[in-house]
């Protein structure tokens, strides 16, 4: 009998904030720009040159630690992490090592049905570094190799969790809801393809019962949600077969090699670093007073979670509906905004979970853009004619596409297409009466009690009338018809 | 007496007068570096171009009629480890041979405010580490009173040159003793301020939390002048202290009636040069003369501050320096195939042996498992060092023990000795690691060497100590020999 195996996952997620300037000095944190265009002699490391605290990202990391229900610091400092590595001007990096800024937090992610809640270890502030342009292939065979310096000192928060996660599939939800809460918190921006949120893995495997901890490989080069649960289950199998074989998991770190599906070694334990952490004697410790905790306290916006509770309990919408819609900042955003124009929030969170979702998919679109063609206001206005017998649901589908050109409202396309129900009682009774002189076979079927008849009775009306004709007066005035 | 021997405040009344132009001072200046340099090469870099324009430029400012500041004029030598934009900045060290900086260290910035003349960049030991200026990895600076001997160490160049009246004033950094020790060997003034008070950015850093910038003078009055215009809080050092410098003048009374000086018994120990002790055994005697009060006083931690200091400098040096790979700017070793091997080559090769000596132990230092044994230890000890002085200033006004227990030594007397390098500096490291400010005055001089005394005062407490040194000094007088050169 083979052995079940425990799997043990806990993630280091390096999210970049979303200040004007870097972290210790005035260069501007704008993506992209020509290589060395956004630098200073401070972030370029030159000699002489000091670091000063930029005050918004403490601000904006308290916050973050606070959206996380972290226990904010009264006492921080930075620390220097020494390692020589040409993107690193000062050859070690100002960052946080035995007194994080915030401590002790958690989220929860909704499992099927299930609550499960995932403890975050810490969130702590550094500088990121800057990009290596190499001509060749990698550092080894270029013939040269380019540094561009702009990414160097961008503020970046390090959020680690406990290592509570037992699946691959649990360690993306993680993730989705983590980059959520701080799209929410308007923290960060999150754009895992701009490198703006990263994410490595610890991960490692035990025989169900056992206590201890197996041995644990760092995965890094995921870049996207996909990658991450790919990454982990890839993992997942390594490590069982090489448990199975009789061998051991060796300690290690590991790179994901997306083309290929795989992850590889890049570095074992005896390679590791020797980081030397020690206090930045250039920067003063930071004491945070309380009374400024709250302050930024006070300006957190509805997090997911309380957005979640408002849609069930304000707009009883079902559970599952709840937590898909506040999925992401933007696509929750645009719910609130076309609840604004329509009370029946099931029939909204209905095309926004199909109709809507199916088309952001597809088109690569963001409902955040400006440009979106599909307003709130006119899904709301779509659900309303539905909802006033306007038109009917297969009829709306059709309105929907035709909503995707730019801004078109949905009553004007119902208006120029004539698409508008028919709930004339004579015109339908007119067709009714057609229909069912063209079917004797189904007219006596349904005598017989075949129900099913109907069914395709009533599809041939609504044939003839291109949809249109109003559903429910079709289906009772086939059955008097038919008495 | 020539122009170039004068202080800053006596040719500051001369140039109001227009009695002398700030070009005559300036040529008066470049004469004796014509004349001596050969002798002391306290020079790395001269700018005399850009000296004489300024020199110029604040002359027509004064025929003009505009008021001008008391350095406004006066010549004035750097350190080489302070950037100036444009300007050569090596730290007299190959690593560096190239570094022009594209910015001015903030105190660069103050004495360019106050219209000073920047005559050129003294030389030192490599990157602040050493005690003679023998680590230079250009050359050596000569101690003006007797060539053959050192004139300490780290800014020996910037001590040389206010003792050979090559300048008027100078400025230089002191992380264990490197503005004080060198005073003492060439017989000027020197000033280590408070921590913080004065800022560090620009200053090429040795051990962040021990570099302090400070001056070098001829008297008392200078120094304080200078201090005062390069002290003050600057947003560009997390650092720097939230403080604005007093007018140190008004300090200058001539009196200490009634000031209690603490004599530190943990300061008076073998090994200190007798001659050196009698000096200082004299100015107590001087001070009590003078209506201070004198007692013994202890600083029992005192034995440990070597190790300490050797501890904390060195781990912070290990990463300070670790920028200096050959990736950016200054020496890169052009054989290297690969990164690893150019990082190597360029740092062996860039740096001199006691700058990797210290590179090394302070990487030890910080290594996983010897971090709690050795450098959490010596963060401990140097919190107890600092509670000794606090507890010494509860009832004195300051401490004062010798700058160096020795007069200069001869050249490569103790190159090949560390550790009795290391103790030429066992007087002053203390003041550095408990954040304090020390000054070093002329006190006499053993066999026509000259020796420092050293006063220790409280955090933000330069006033009292000029105080007291001016009043020793007006009372004295050594501090008008000057060298035969």
């Amino acid at each position: 009998m083979s052995t079940e195996y425990e799997i043990v996952i806990g993630l280091e997620v390096h999210a970049e904030m979303k200040t004007e300037s870097k972290i210790f000095c005035c260069s501007s944190t704008e993506f992209g720009g020509d290589p060395n265009t956004h630098i200073c002699p401070v972030c370029l490391g030159l000699p002489g040159v000091l670091p000063v605290t930029n005050k918004k990202v403490v601000e904006y990391a308290i916050k973050a630690g606070l959206a996380l229900n972290c226990q904010i610091a009264e006492f921080s400092k930075f620390d220097r992490k020494n390692y020589y590595y040409p993107d690193l001007p000062k050859n070690y990096q100002i960052s946080q090592y035995d007194l994080p800024l915030a401590e002790h937090g958690y989220l929860d992610i909704m499992l099927d049905d299930r609550h499960k809640r995932i403890g975050i270890t810490r969130v702590h502030m550094e500088e990121d570094a800057g990009k290596l342009v190499h001509q060749g292939a990698t550092m080894a065979s270029a013939k040269y190799s380019l540094v561009d310096f702009n990414r160097t000192g961008v503020p970046l928060m390090e959020i680690v969790s406990e290592p509570d996660i037992r699946s691959p599939e649990e360690a993306r939800l993680y993730l989705e809801k983590l980059k959520a809460i701080l799209q929410y918190t308007d923290v960060s921006d999150c754009k895992m393809e701009e490198g703006s949120l990263r994410c490595d893995a610890n991960i490692s495997v035990r025989p169900v019962g056992q206590k201890e901890f197996g041995t644990r490989t760092e995965l890094k080069n995921m870049n996207s949600f996909r990658a991450l649960q790919k990454a982990l289950e890839y993992e997942v199998e390594r490590q069982i077969e090489v448990l199975e074989d009789g061998g051991r998991v060796i300690q290690e770190t590991r790179t994901w090699d997306e083309a290929k599906g795989i992850t590889l070694s890049m570095r074992s334990k005896e390679e590791a670093h020797d980081y030397r952490y020690f206090p930045d004697p250039d920067l003063v410790p930071m004491v945070i007073s309380r009374e400024w905790v709250e302050e930024i306290r006070g300006t957190l916006p509805e997090l997911p979670d309380a957005r979640k509770q408002r849609y069930m309990t304000e707009y009883g919408l079902p559970e599952y509906d709840a937590e898909v819609v506040t999925g992401s900042m933007e696509l929750s955003d645009y719910f609130d905004e076309g609840l604004k124009h329509t009370g029946n929030a099931k029939a909204l969170s209905n095309w926004v979970m199909g109709e809507l979702l199916k088309y952001i998919n597809a088109s690569g679109q963001s409902v955040a853009n400006p440009e979106f063609p599909i307003p709130a206001a006119n899904l709301a206005e779509l659900v309303e004619l539905i909802d006033k017998g306007g038109i009917s649901g297969k009829i709306a589908k059709d309105v929907f596409r035709d909503m995707q050109e730019k801004g078109a409202r949905p009553g004007a396309i119902v208006e120029t297409r004539g698409l508008k129900q028919i709930s004339d009682e004579g015109a339908i009774t007119a067709i009714v009466k057609e229909v069912l002189a063209k079917n004797p076979q189904s007219v006596e079927d349904f005598k017989n009690g075949k129900d099913r008849a109907l069914g395709f009775l009533v599809g041939q009306v609504m044939k003839a009338t291109r949809g249109q004709a109003n559903p429910e007066l079709v289906n009772r005035l086939l059955k008097e018809k038919m008495q | 007496m020539r122009l170039n021997q004068l202080t800053a405040h006596e040719l500051h009344e001369k140039l109001k007068k227009k009695e002398v132009s700030s070009v005559e001072i300036t040529e008066a200046v470049y004469k004796r570096i014509d004349e001596v340099e050969e002798k002391v090469k306290a020079f790395v870099t001269l700018t005399r171009e850009s000296a004489l324009a300024r020199a110029r430029e604040i002359d027509e400012r004064i025929a003009r009629g505009e008021e001008i500041g008391t350095l406004e004029g006066i010549p004035v030598v750097i350190k080489d480890n302070m950037c100036t934009e444009g300007v050569l900045t090596t730290c007299s060290s190959k690593m560096l041979y190239n570094f022009k900086p594209p910015y001015n260290a903030t105190v660069v910035d103050k004495l360019n405010e106050a219209g000073a003349v920047v005559v050129g960049k003294a030389n030192m030991d490599e990157f602040a580490m050493g005690s003679s200026t023998e680590n230079s990895r250009f050359f050596t600076t000569r101690n003006p009173w007797d060539l053959d001997r050192v004139p300490g160490g780290s800014s020996g160049g910037s001590a040389a040159s206010v003792a050979a009246d090559e300048t008027v004033y100078a400025l230089g950094s002191d992380t264990g003793g490197s503005i004080r020790q060198p005073a003492s060997f060439c017989g000027v003034v020197g000033l280590k301020p408070t921590y913080g008070t004065v800022s560090r950015y620009g200053l090429v850093a040795f051990a962040s939390s021990l570099d302090q910038i400070g001056s070098f003078a001829k008297d008392v009055t200078d120094c304080a002048v200078v201090y005062g215009t390069i002290a003050g809080h600057d947003p560009k050092d997390s650092t720097s202290a939230d403080f604005e410098a007093p007018d140190y003048a008004k300090f200058l009374t001539g009196e200490v009636k009634g000031l209690k000086i603490g004599i530190p018994k943990e300061y008076f120990i073998e090994g200190t040069d007798p001659g050196v002790l009698a000096l200082i055994q004299d100015a107590i005697k001087k001070f009590e003369d003078m209506g201070a009060v004198c007692e013994e006083t202890s600083l029992p931690h005192a034995e440990y501050a070597l190790p300490v200091y050797y501890l904390l400098a060195t781990a912070e040096a290990s990463s300070n320096l670790a920028r200096y790979d050959g990736v950016r700017y200054g020496y890169r070793d052009e054989s290297a195939e690969d990164i690893i091997t150019m990082f190597r080559r360029t740092r062996s090769e860039g740096f001199g042996e006691e700058v990797k000596r210290r590179i090394m132990l302070g990487t030890y230092a910080l290594s996983s498992g010897y971090y709690d044994a050795y450098y959490l230890k010596a963060l401990k000890v140097r919190t107890l060092i600092k509670q000794d002085f606090d507890r010494a200033f509860e009832k004195f006004d300051i401490v004062i023990s010798p700058t160096s227990p020795t007069p200069p030594f001869k050249f490569g007397e103790r190159v090949d000795d560390p550790i009795q390098m290391y103790l030429s500096d066992v007087f002053t490291i203390s003041v550095n690691l408990a954040g304090i400010p020390g000054i070093s005055i002329p006190c006499g001089f053993v066999n026509g060497l000259p020796v420092g005394l050293q006063l220790m005062g409280r955090p933000f407490g330069e006033s009292t100590l000029f105080r007291a040194a001016y009043a020793f000094e007006q009372n004295t007088g050594y501090y008008k020999v000057k060298p035969n050169l």
